[in-house]
């Protein structure tokens, strides 16, 4: 019987370190296979974008994603599971997000880590606004039907 | 009940949040929504198109048809774009 997976859910202004949170999700486990991790930049969309500025529902945001983070974890019998999302303005090369799935093997921690990315990215509750090169306040960026197709094809035969 | 908005939601009404009492006939969320675009051009230009709002009640998210019962904050807010 696996012991209960470690989840760690985080939503900060704060950037992150990978290498930092790597030892901290995998320290003092010997059971732990491989780590699958991903790590959401920002663009500068052709140099056009001076910066993303991330909206998020403060009492839901880290709850939403926990609870992806922990179908995820049974879902894949994940030995760890974290997720950090960012708030606030962030410049193009800036990270924003970064999921890791860890498992005894590398099929279930790579499939953990893209089911959480894709769950989060139509359920958590964050908005990105554009801020232009020329100055301008851009728009809100807009939701994407294939964000719900990828998210969707998990679905499919469950 | 507390009311919160988020993105252009919240841009086009032209306040983060407000407390209302629900009238009544106002039992579901597509209710509130219809509801709330009789209180002026902010929240007609905010709900010009219903169908795309997502809503949470206390923090979950519900479909349109949800009941709000005795919510303590229902939240109204455009398709997410997080990650």
């Amino acid at each position: 019987m696996a012991s209960a997976p470690r989840v760690e859910v985080r939503v900060q202004a704060e950037d992150f370190d990978l290498g930092a949170e790597m030892a901290a999700l995998t320290g003092g486990r010997a059971d732990i296979g491989g780590v699958a991790s991903f790590i959401g930049l920002c663009r500068d969309e052709g140099g056009t974008l001076a910066a993303l500025e991330l909206e998020h529902y403060p009492g839901m945001a880290e709850s939403a994603i926990r609870a992806i983070a922990e179908q995820a974890a049974e879902r894949f019998s994940l030995s760890a599971i974290l997720a950090i999302h960012r708030y606030g303005k962030i410049a193009p090369g800036g990270q924003i997000v970064l999921v890791a799935a860890a498992a005894p093997h590398r099929h279930a921690a790579f499939q953990g880590a893209e089911f959480l990315m894709d769950y989060l990215k139509t359920e958590a509750p964050f908005w990105k606004k554009e801020h232009l090169a020329d100055g301008s306040s851009g728009d809100w960026v807009s939701a994407k039907d294939a964000d719900d197709s990828a998210r969707d094809r998990w679905k499919a035969g469950s | 009940m507390k009311l919160i908005y988020f993105a252009w939601v919240r841009e086009r009404i032209g306040k983060a949040d407000e407390e209302i009492d629900l009238p009544e006939g106002v039992v579901t969320i597509s209710d509130l929504i219809e509801h709330l675009k009789t209180r002026g051009e902010e929240y007609e230009a905010a709900f010009a198109f219903p169908e795309v709002i997502r809503a949470a009640i206390d923090h979950e998210h519900v479909e349109h048809s949800e009941k709000i019962g005795s919510a303590k904050e229902v939240a109204l807010f455009p398709p997410m774009t997080g990650g």
